[in-house]
């Protein structure tokens, strides 16, 4: 199972601590999901016609400046900015994702490419919620916004690549508390449909479905309308975009949610602990959301 | 000369192995009333078992011990993992959790002395605990389940240890059923209920769903307790490599696992027979799970599910568990369906071994009943003797083939001490089919 | 009269809560201040005496988890399964309560300020709830005894299953559960659900403004014409 957390943070001036307001919110998960964590920050926009691409790999002595430096001679383009940090980076260029997944499928097997987005970086690994805090430095982040989330795995293996934040297109991602029940039938549905699936992790399944709602036109509302008739199990979702964080129940809402709204924040987590340390959480209105309404917070 | 007209042979009348006399029957039965069928007990149906494993003995390359002098140890403790008081039996093999409501108080007296007599467990069931079942059972374990009926704080610290029922092999996601005949004036004080009413029950607890909240749960039992007592999780046997790994996540001190052969009070015929697995095919992903956790022997399983004789305990623990539970084999010790009372089982339209219909309350060995007269039949302490002497026997069973092995503890048996009959309990049990050394999916043939 | 106080940022729940387990002479009457609960598990659990405990702030789940006697107040919110289970005593949540609040308690009285979430009663087992908001889906599910009143709205499904229970509404009710019907308050039904107001705080709303729902007993035996109920 799992415990999930977001933020979004209406104080500019928070903004540039957001890693830090974050970190006792992830670390207060730890129980609900030991195996991995991950998240997705929504931090300052790289330029219209610029992306970004949150890049892993599973080997620990990788060599990034080698992989930069074949960005430039293969493509012919020079990485705009690259910021690393053990085995994870963010690379910002000008070219088409499209132009960029090819080059490494086929030279960078080992890297795995987690996100795409204009403000969008995603971080996920196995270990505790503190390990991988540590390891990527969670606590030096800044952003507006940003969706959490700690794993204890169910059915589905222990990796990086089951971790969550999973992210349809681009600067969109979901976490997920809970268990779907017909995930291998949802997700020959979607193949069916031209989606490709990376993981067998039932989360995945749910993000999917809702990518190819929205591929199919529906808005996010709609969308998830859709998927209280086709998602069956438990689950609470939290989603974030460009510009908002989106948190829906399951009609049974076995599955915790609590959230704290403030003239500062707006925070959501899977049990109040993860918000106590919240500054002046007193005078935030705290509530739980109810099953079937889809929540939304703008920045 | 052609035969005559009159004497053409026939073939021999031909019953249908999909439509069988059974099956037929169920038909029937199912046209006439629209409901489904209920009963109790396990899977009744063949299914691969201990019976498909063999021990190899010792020989030249392997040498047993000598009976009664050369000690071959039966002792286990469980609870070892986060309890102050773990709990310590003579035997590896316990009495699973049947509820008084389900039993009558005699037997659940009876099931508490033979235990005791031979220094080892019983457990309460889907009703609470009653002063007999504490004041003759040395170690009792107490049932938590979703009904929480009878479920109190002053029978929690009474216990000896406390038993998280998410599901049982029967009914892995069904609840508890009682029907009206055997909620007596007695069991619906404990149960909260209309006296005379069908118990409905619930599937799921009703304060916690999924591991990370059962942790929490755990957590909350712990603290009512002061720590002191092991905490059990039992689950029905479905998926059982992941449900291990998440009750040891979850903080569980023991594991019990219950195949599809363990039994119920009383619950529909197509949940015990098509829902949830043999206990072959799960014991050896549980050991499994524990293994890849480094929690193998830390966290302790115990194993139920059709454990009938000394050769079913030793090839348990053989594949990896650390002790059983009997709940059918221990009533069939009580008295339960004994030919001695076949003209009463004809009077219920049964035969001795095939009485099933608990849920009615007419049996006539006292043991599944609440009526008075019928108790009465059930000397608790005559049976109580009957349920110690066979489990001495499986006991010294256990003891016989684990020292023909070469073992000084029942604990030493290994899976490399087995062969399997046929293919299906080769590959459940990853033994290899006798005379050959291949594993269905581990090995080349 | 003074408190003995305890703040759960500096000394862990475990000595707390082994504390609240002394024998009850040396509890009984005393105040016990719980600062810094910060959304704790499992506080106050196991409670058996006359103690008095004030708890400063949020509690996680279980908050007063089979409580006996003790009257535990809780001055903010509370998670899942507050005084789940408990047999006698008060508790008291001035917030909200998370899902399934009171569940399966044999006696005593819980009042809630807030709303409640979730499964509120379900499978009560003779205790009193009162809840000052509304109470969400499936609230009362399989309730068997005791008595609930609920100032606010109910969700979906209240009372599915029910068996003896007593459900006082003053607020709508989204839909009813599996045999729960409105029933005729008796003058027996309106002398309960007058004390209950009292003894929570709101002796001053009228009684005839709630309306009593319970069990139609059509499921109480096993029912062709009712199979679709199961």
């Amino acid at each position: 199972m799992c415990g999930i957390v977001g933020l979004l943070v209406k104080n500019p001036k928070m903004r540039a601590n957001i890693g830090e307001l974050m970190l006792p919110m992830l670390i207060g998960m730890t129980e609900r999901g030991p195996d991995s964590a991950g998240l997705a920050v929504f931090g300052a926009a790289v330029g219209a016609d610029e992306r970004k691409f949150s890049l892993y790999t599973g080997e620990l002595d990788f060599n990034w400046q080698k992989l930069s430096h074949d960005f430039l001679t293969h493509l012919g383009s020079k990485v705009i900015n690259f910021a690393q940090k053990a085995n994870h980076a963010v690379l910002t260029t000008h070219l088409e994702p499209e132009t960029v997944k090819i080059w490494l499928k086929e030279h960078y097997p080992q890297v795995h490419l987690l996100a795409i987005g204009q403000l969008m970086d995603i971080y996920k690994d196995v270990g505790t919620p503190a390990e991988v805090a540590a390891r990527y430095d969670f606590s030096q982040l800044s952003g507006s916004h940003l969706v959490g989330h700690t794993r204890m795995a169910t059915e589905s293996a222990i990796t990086p690549a089951h971790a969550h934040p999973f992210t349809a297109g681009q600067d969109w991602c979901l976490v997920h508390n809970g268990s779907l029940s017909n995930a291998p039938s949802l997700r020959r549905k979607l193949q069916h449909e031209g989606i490709c699936f990376e993981t067998d992790n039932d989360t995945e399944a749910a993000c999917r479905f809702l990518e190819w709602r929205m591929r199919e036109g529906d808005d996010l509302k709609t969308a998830l309308e859709h998927g209280f008739e086709e998602l069956d199990g438990f689950y609470t979702l939290l989603m974030g975009t460009k510009d908002q964080l989106a948190l829906v129940r399951d009609p049974f809402a076995c599955k915790p949610a609590v959230v704290a709204v403030h003239d500062d924040y707006v925070a959501i987590a899977s049990e109040f602990r993860s918000l106590a340390h919240l500054p002046d959480i007193k005078n935030a209105k705290v509530f739980e959301p109810s099953p079937k309404e889809m929540y939304v917070w703008k920045v | 000369m052609s035969d005559t007209p009159n004497k053409i042979p026939q073939t021999e009348p031909h019953q249908s192995a999909t439509f069988d006399k059974l099956t037929n029957s169920q038909i029937r039965r199912a046209a006439a009333t629209g409901i489904y069928d209920i009963r109790g007990g396990g899977a009744k149906r063949k299914l691969p078992h201990f019976d498909d494993l063999l021990f190899l003995g010792a020989s030249m390359s392997r040498y047993p011990l000598e009976g009664y002098r050369e000690k071959c140890g039966t002792d286990v403790v469980l609870g070892t993992r986060f309890a102050k008081k773990p709990i310590h039996l003579k035997t590896p093999v316990t009495i699973a959790g049947m509820s008084f409501g389900a039993l009558s108080a005699p037997a659940k007296e009876a099931l508490g002395r033979g235990a005791s007599a031979v220094g080892t467990s019983t457990t309460t069931g889907d009703g609470g605990m009653t002063p007999e079942e504490r004041g003759q059972s040395k170690t009792l374990v107490y049932q938590y389940l979703p009904s929480r009926y009878g479920m109190n704080p002053d029978d929690l610290r009474k216990a000896d240890a406390i038993e998280l029922v998410v599901g049982q092999g029967a009914k892995p996601g069904g609840g508890g059923m009682l029907l009206g005949q055997k909620i007596s004036a007695r069991v619906a004080k404990m149960r909260c209920l209309p006296e005379g009413i069908d118990q409905r029950s619930a599937c799921r607890h009703p304060d916690w769903t999924g591991p990370d909240d059962l942790e929490i749960k755990i957590a909350e039992i712990r603290e009512i307790t002061d720590w002191e007592k092991p905490i059990y999780v039992k689950i029905g046997a479905t998926r059982p490599y992941f449900d291990v790994a998440l009750a040891v996540k979850a903080g569980a001190d023991v594991i019990v696992l219950d195949g599809m052969q363990g039994g119920t009070a009383a619950t529909q015929e197509v949940f015990i027979e098509h829902v949830g697995i043999p206990i072959l095919a799960a014991i050896r992903p549980a050991v499994q799970s524990l293994q890849d956790l480094g929690m193998h022997r830390k966290v302790q399983l115990i194993v139920s599910g059709g454990i009938r004789n000394g050769a079913d305990v030793a090839k348990a623990l053989a594949l990896g568990a650390d002790a059983v539970a009997i709940g059918t084999a221990a009533l069939i010790a009580l008295g339960d369906n004994d030919p001695e009372l076949e003209a009463e089982y004809n009077k219920l339209g049964t035969t001795a071994g095939a009485y099933d219909d608990w849920h009615e309350g007419r049996d006539p060995a006292g043991i599944t009943t609440q009526d008075p007269e019928l108790m009465k039949r059930l000397d608790p302490v005559k049976a109580g003797h009957r349920l110690a002497n066979y489990l001495t026997v499986m006991t010294m069973e256990a003891q016989v083939i684990a020292r023909a092995c070469g073992k000084s503890h029942l604990h030493n048996l290994e899976p490399e001490d087995l062969v399997a009959l046929t293919i299906e309990a080769s590959a459940m049990a990853k033994v290899p089919l006798a005379g050959t050394n291949w594993i269905p999916g581990e090995s080349k043939f | 009269m003074e408190s003995l106080k305890y703040d759960l940022a500096k000394i862990p729940l475990r000595e707390v809560n082994q504390f609240l387990h002394s024998d009850a002479s040396l509890l009984n009457g005393k105040h016990i201040e719980i600062n810094n609960p910060n959304g704790a598990h499992n506080i106050a659990v196991g409670l058996k005496s006359e103690a008095i405990v004030t708890i400063h702030g949020h509690a996680g789940y279980y908050a007063a988890g089979m409580n006996q006697i003790a009257d535990v107040t809780i001055e903010g919110s509370v998670g899942s399964g507050v005084a789940e289970n408990m047999m006698s005593g008060r508790v008291h949540v001035k917030g909200f309560a998370s899902n399934a609040a009171g569940a399966t308690a044999n006696g005593g009285l819980l009042v809630i300020d807030g709303d409640a979430g979730l499964r509120c009663g379900i499978s009560l087992k003779g205790a009193d709830i009162v809840v000052g908001g509304s109470v969400g889906s499936f609230s009362a599910f399989m309730a068997q005894a005791g008595n609930m009143v609920i100032l606010g709205d109910a969700g979906e499904g209240l009372g599915d299953s029910i068996y003896e229970a007593r459900l006082f509404v003053r607020g709508k009710v989204i839909s009813l559960g599996a045999d729960c019907e409105v029933k005729t308050m008796s003058l027996e039904d309106r002398k309960i659900l007058v004390d209950l107001l009292e003894r929570s705080g709101h002796g001053d709303v009228s009684p005839e403004s709630f309306t009593l729902y319970g069990s139609a007993r059509t499921l109480y035996h096993f029912n062709v014409a009712k199979s679709g109920a199961y």
